[in-house]
C-alpha cells in the first residue's frame, strides 16, 4: 500500500465522496429528472379492502381540463402486459407449490387492499391529473374483508384469491420434528413464548418515483425509477411483465433517497408509467405521496410466533421449536414468500448450538399491502424469537443471561446448524465479552438501585445476534426456489490517462459505494481516490447485475470488483512487459508502479494504460489494446456476521415514558473498507431496530383501513427519541469472499428490538411487553409492576 | 394564472402559477430549484426546510403566491463564492448524511437553530430542536454531532 493510497485505501474513515452534491442540493433523484412534454400520472386507489369492480366510469373525468389519458385494467389486458410477479417458489410441506394469485398492475375485476391500484389518470399537471382522478366513477360491490392472520384461515373467511383456500399461501417447515419433539420431551425446563412481531412501514425519506419516456423512433422506452437493482426490475418488466424486450428498455435509478428493501420489489406504478408512456405518446411521471406510501410500499414484519426453547438439566439448550404465522397482504410482492422461510427458519440457531430445530411458517392472505423484505428480512424476526426465549429461559432457570449465552455459545468453525446453514467463522464469547464490557454489565446492581431510590425502574437487555448475509451462492438459493441467481458484476474501465471508471451491479442508496469501492480500487492501483469514478443504476451503462440488500454489496458487489482488478493487474503487466523488453513473469505490481524485478526500470499505471491504448510497443496478434476488463462473483456461501448489543433503559412509572441510558453493540462485521460507513450503517440500523421495539406499528381496522397512514399517525423515531450509541467491532474475517467481508447493512436493526424489550421487562419484571412498548402500554405494566413490588 | 415574484438565493425571480401551487413546487417545478425535497403531506419531516426571510419554514405547507415579496434561500444558496456554508461542512465531516435525502431540510435547520439557540449546542437542545426533521438513515447520532461542530463553526 503507497503512502498516497493508504490515508485513503481499505480500512481508512474517508469522507465520502458523494456528499457534495447532497450537501449542496444537487443530488438527482427521481423526482427530480423531468422530461419535455411529460404528463403527470395519479393513481385511483380503492378505498375498500375487499370489493369486485362492477364498473368504471370515467366519461366525466375523460373532459376535466389537462386530462390526457385514464387507463384501467381493462386497457392494460387489451395490451397484454402481464401481472407482477413473486421470484421465489416454496413448496408446502405436503409438496404442493405455493398458491400465488394474479397481481396485475391495474386491478382486474377486483380490489384486495385499500390502496389497491384501479386505474391511472394522466394530465398535463398533477393538480388536474389529482382533480380528474376525484371524478372517476368506480362502482364497487364491498366484500367483507379479512386483516388478522387467525380469522384469515378459518373456515368461512372471505376469499381473497380463488387458488389460495383458507387465504394460505403454503404451510412450509424446516428441521428435523421427530429429533426436536425428542428433544423437548427428554427437557428439563420448556421455556414457551407468543410473540407477535409487528408490521412495519419501511418508510425511506424519498418515496417511490417513476418517469416512463418511449422513443418511437427506435421503439425504446426509458424508466426512471427509484430502485435498489434497476437491472432486476429490467429483467421482470421485461422478461416476466412484457412491457418492452431487454434491448428495447434502459432503467436508470439514480439518487435514490434511502430504501431499506422497499425498492426492491418491482411494483405497478413503475410498470403503468413504462407503458403508458407509449400508450399517451408523452413521458409519464408518478411520485408518490407519503400516504399512498404507506398504503402502497411492502411493509415489513407482521408475524405471529408460539416459540418453545427446551433445556436439559445442565442449562443447555436442546432442543427448539417455532410454529408462525406470517402476514404476506393481498398479493405476493417480488420476494415476499422467502422472507419468513428461508431468510427466517434458518436462522432460527441463533449464536447458539442447538443439536435440534424445527420451525413450521403459514404464510396467509389478508386484505392489507403486500409484506416483503424490509431492513434484515426474517433475520430480525427469527432473532427476535432466539434471543426473546434466551432471555426468558435464563430468567427462568435462574442463571445469568449473559452466562446462559455463553455456555451455548457455538465455539468451533465451521458449525453445520440442523437448519441448513454452514457458519464459517465467528468469536461469539469475545463480542459479548467486549459488550459487556461497554455497557458496564458487573455494575447494572447498583445502577438499578440507585434508579429505584428516585422511583425509577431500570433494565438491562442483551441481544446476541447473528444473520446470513452478502446474498447469496446462486446454485444454493436456485435449490430453495429463488427465480434468479445472486451473484454480482463488476466492469474495470481504465482510460488512456489512467483514470478508473468502475461500474457496478450494486446500486447506492445511502450506503456510499461511491467512497468504499473507490478505496477499494485506489488501494489496489495504487492511484489517488479522485481518479477512480463508480457508475452504477444505469442498465445502459453497466451490462447485468443483481443490486444491493441483504447487505450483499461489500462481500458480493467488491468481490466481483477484485476479481475484475485482478484481470486488469495481469493484462497491465503484459503491456508493461512489452513497453520495457521483459516477460509480464518478471513485471511487479506495487504502489502504482510496474517494475522489471529486480532492475530500477519501472512505469507507473498511468504511463502502462496509456500504452494499452496507444499499442505501439506491441502488436494486435501479441496483445489485444486497451485496458478493460469484468468479472461476475458467485459467492460459495453466506456470510454470517454477529454481535452482541445491550441496551440499558430506565423507566418512569408515572409517565411510562423509557428512557434509553446506554447502547452499547460489539460487531463482527470480518474485515472493513470504510469504518466510519460502517459505523453510519450501525446507527441507522439500531435506529430501525429500536423504532420497532418502542415506536413504529402499522393499525389496519376490522375493515381493513390502515389508521397509520402518515407521519402524524404513525410514529417514526425522532432525534429526541434516540439515544447516542456506543459502537465497536470485533472482527474474523469472512473466509469465503477475497475480502473477508461479511456486511453491515442489516445487522443494527436485527440485534435492536430484543436488546430493548429484554431491558424493558427486566425493568418491569414481566416478559409480556408488545413491540411497540409505548409510553401508554409500558406505564400501564409498570403500575402492575409497582402493585406486584408493594405486594411483596 | 396569477404572478409572484420574490427573491430566491439573491437573485429576483418571477413566475405565473396557479394560485394553488406551494412554495415548494414553485422552487421546485417552475425554478428548477431541486435541492428541497418533499418527504410528506404533513409538515412532518422537514426534507422541504427553506429559509424565507431569514427564518426556517416548510414548505410544502405554504401558498407561493403568500411569499410575493419574500426573500428565500434553498440549499442551493447557502454556500457562498464557492465556498460551502460551515453548517455543511460539518455534515460531510461527521458522516451526519447517508441517503442524502433529507440532508438539505436537515442542514437549513440547522442553521436555523444556531441563529435562534447560538453556538454553543448541548446534545438534549439539538435532540429536542430536529422534532421537525425525520431522518431514516443515520438514527441521528451523526446529525447531532454534526449540528453541534457546525454551530460552533459558523461562529468562527
Amino acid at each position: 500500500m503507497s503512502a498516497t493510497s493508504s490515508a485513503t485505501g481499505i480500512g481508512a474513515s474517508v469522507r465520502r465522496k458523494e456528499d457534495l452534491r447532497f450537501i449542496t442540493g444537487r443530488g438527482q433523484y427521481t423526482d427530480d429528472v423531468n422530461r419535455p412534454g411529460q404528463g403527470y400520472a395519479f393513481f385511483v386507489r380503492s378505498p375498500h379492502a375487499h370489493a369486485n369492480i362492477r364498473k368504471i366510469d370515467s366519461t366525466a373525468a375523460a373532459k376535466m381540463p389537462g386530462v390526457l389519458a385514464i387507463l384501467t385494467g381493462d386497457d392494460i389486458a387489451a395490451d397484454k402486459v402481464g401481472g407482477l410477479i413473486c421470484g421465489w417458489m416454496i413448496h408446502s410441506k405436503d409438496g404442493s407449490p405455493m398458491k400465488a394469485g394474479a397481481h396485475p398492475a391495474l386491478a382486474q375485476g377486483k380490489v384486495r387492499y385499500v390502496g389497491d391500484h384501479v386505474a391511472v389518470v394522466i394530465a398535463e399537471s398533477l393538480a388536474e391529473a389529482r382533480d380528474a382522478a376525484e371524478k372517476v366513477e368506480v362502482d364497487y360491490d364491498v366484500l367483507p374483508a379479512v386483516v388478522d392472520m387467525n380469522a384469515a384461515t378459518k373456515k368461512g373467511a372471505p376469499v381473497i384469491h380463488d387458488v389460495a383456500d383458507n387465504n394460505t399461501v403454503y404451510n412450509w417447515h424446516l428441521g428435523d420434528k421427530a429429533a426436536t419433539d425428542a428433544a423437548f420431551a427428554k427437557a428439563k425446563h420448556v421455556t414457551k413464548l407468543d410473540i407477535v412481531n409487528n408490521r412495519l412501514v419501511p418508510n425511506p425519506m424519498e418515496t417511490r418515483a417513476a418517469v416512463g419516456d418511449y422513443e418511437p423512433g427506435t421503439e425504446s422506452f426509458t424508466l426512471y425509477t427509484t430502485s435498489q437493482n434497476p437491472h432486476v426490475a429490467r429483467l421482470v418488466i421485461s422478461a416476466f411483465i412484457g412491457v418492452a424486450p431487454e434491448n428495447k428498455l434502459r432503467v436508470i435509478a439514480p439518487d435514490v433517497g434511502g430504501g431499506f428493501g422497499s425498492k426492491i420489489f418491482i411494483y405497478a406504478e413503475e410498470v403503468v408509467c413504462v407503458w403508458a408512456a407509449k400508450k399517451v405518446g408523452r413521458p409519464v411521471k408518478w411520485t408518490a405521496d407519503r400516504t399512498e406510501a404507506f398504503l402502497c410500499d411492502a411493509h415489513g414484519r407482521d408475524h405471529l410466533t408460539r416459540a418453545e426453547l427446551a433445556i436439559d438439566e445442565s442449562g443447555r439448550i436442546t432442543g427448539l421449536r417455532v410454529h408462525t404465522l406470517a402476514n404476506l397482504g393481498a398479493y405476493l410482492s417480488t420476494f415476499s414468500s422467502s422472507v419468513p422461510t428461508y431468510l427466517y427458519a434458518p436462522l432460527l440457531s441463533g449464536q447458539y448450538d442447538i443439536p435440534a430445530i424445527y420451525a413450521e411458517v403459514d404464510g396467509i392472505y389478508t386484505n392489507t399491502a403486500p409484506v416483503d423484505a424490509y431492513r434484515g428480512a426474517g433475520r430480525p424476526e427469527a432473532t427476535y424469537v432466539v434471543e426473546r426465549l434466551v432471555e426468558v429461559a435464563a430468567r427462568e432457570t435462574g442463571v445469568d443471561p449473559a452466562k446462559f449465552r455463553q455456555k451455548n455459545f457455538i465455539t468451533k468453525f465451521p458449525h453445520q446448524t440442523p437448519v441448513i446453514m454452514a457458519y464459517d467463522a465467528g468469536n461469539y464469547d469475545a463480542s459479548l465479552q467486549k459488550a459487556l464490557e461497554m455497557a458496564d454489565y458487573k455494575n447494572i446492581g447498583k445502577r438499578k438501585a440507585e434508579s429505584e431510590r428516585h422511583g425509577k425502574l431500570r433494565g438491562i437487555g442483551i441481544s446476541a445476534y447473528i444473520e446470513a448475509c452478502g446474498i447469496a451462492p446462486s446454485a444454493a438459493v436456485g435449490s430453495l426456489g429463488a427465480g434468479v441467481g445472486l451473484w454480482e458484476s463488476a466492469e474495470v474501465r481504465v482510460n488512456p490517462i489512467g483514470t478508473v471508471e468502475i461500474l457496478t451491479g450494486s446500486h447506492s442508496h445511502g450506503q456510499g459505494h461511491e467512497t468504499t469501492f473507490a478505496q477499494l480500487v485506489s488501494d489496489r492501483l495504487g492511484i489517488p481516490l479522485d481518479a477512480v469514478s463508480i457508475v452504477h443504476g444505469d442498465t445502459d451503462k453497466v451490462q447485468m447485475g443483481m443490486g444491493t440488500y441483504g447487505s450483499r454489496s461489500g462481500a458480493v458487489g467488491m468481490s466481483a470488483i477484485v476479481k475484475a482488478l485482478e484481470k486488469i493487474e495481469a493484462k497491465a503487466k503484459k503491456v508493461a512487459g512489452f513497453c520495457m523488453e521483459a516477460s509480464d513473469k518478471d513485471i511487479e505490481f506495487k504502489d502504482g508502479k510496474f517494475t522489471v524485478r529486480g532492475t530500477d526500470k519501472s512505469m507507473d499505471f498511468g504511463a502502462v494504460a496509456l500504452q494499452a491504448y496507444i499499442a505501439h510497443k506491441f502488436n494486435g496478434q501479441e496483445l489485444e489494446p486497451g485496458l478493460k476488463e469484468s468479472a461476475f462473483w458467485d459467492p460459495t456461501n453466506f456470510t454470517f456476521p454477529a454481535g452482541v448489543h445491550i441496551c440499558e433503559v430506565e423507566i418512569d412509572p408515572e409517565t411510562g415514558i423509557t428512557h434509553i441510558e446506554r447502547w452499547s453493540a460489539v460487531d463482527d462485521f470480518g474485515n472493513v473498507i470504510n469504518p466510519m460507513i460502517v459505523e453510519g450503517q450501525v446507527h441507522g440500523g439500531i435506529a430501525q431496530g429500536i423504532g420497532q421495539a418502542m415506536c413504529e406499528n402499522a393499525v389496519y381496522d376490522a375493515k381493513g383501513q390502515l389508521v397509520t397512514a402518515s407521519f402524524m399517525d404513525y410514529c417514526m423515531p425522532r432525534a429526541d427519541d434516540l439515544p447516542s450509541y456506543q459502537v465497536g467491532m470485533t472482527q474474523t474475517p469472512c473466509p469465503s469472499n477475497p475480502l473477508g467481508i461479511k456486511g453491515c447493512g442489516e445487522a443494527g436493526a436485527i440485534a435492536a428490538p430484543p436488546a430493548l424489550i429484554n431491558a424493558i421487562t427486566d425493568a418491569l419484571g414481566t416478559e409480556n411487553v408488545p413491540m411497540p412498548a409505548t409510553p401508554q402500554a409500558v406505564w400501564r405494566l409498570a403500575q402492575k409492576s409497582i402493585t406486584r413490588k408493594a405486594a411483596q | 394564472m396569477p404572478k409572484v415574484s420574490m427573491t430566491v438565493n439573491g437573485k429576483a425571480v418571477s413566475g405565473n402559477v396557479d394560485s394553488r401551487t406551494l412554495l415548494v413546487q414553485f422552487l421546485r417545478e417552475t425554478l428548477r430549484l431541486t435541492g428541497t425535497h418533499v418527504g410528506c403531506d404533513t409538515s412532518q419531516c422537514g426534507c422541504c426546510v427553506v429559509h424565507v426571510n431569514g427564518s426556517a419554514i416548510k414548505s410544502c405547507t405554504t401558498l407561493a403566491l403568500s411569499h410575493e415579496g419574500s426573500t428565500v434561500t434553498t440549499i442551493e444558496g447557502l454556500a457562498q463564492d464557492g465556498k460551502l456554508h460551515p453548517m455543511q461542512e460539518a455534515f460531510r465531516e461527521n458522516h451526519g448524511l447517508q441517503c442524502g435525502f433529507c440532508t438539505p431540510g436537515m442542514i437549513m435547520t440547522a442553521v436555523d437553530i444556531v441563529h435562534r439557540k447560538g453556538n454553543k449546542l448541548d446534545e438534549q437542545t439539538i435532540r429536542h430542536e430536529l422534532e421537525g426533521n425525520i431522518c431514516r438513515c443515520t438514527g441521528y447520532h451523526n446529525i447531532v454531532k454534526a449540528v453541534a461542530a457546525g454551530a460552533e463553526a459558523m461562529a468562527k
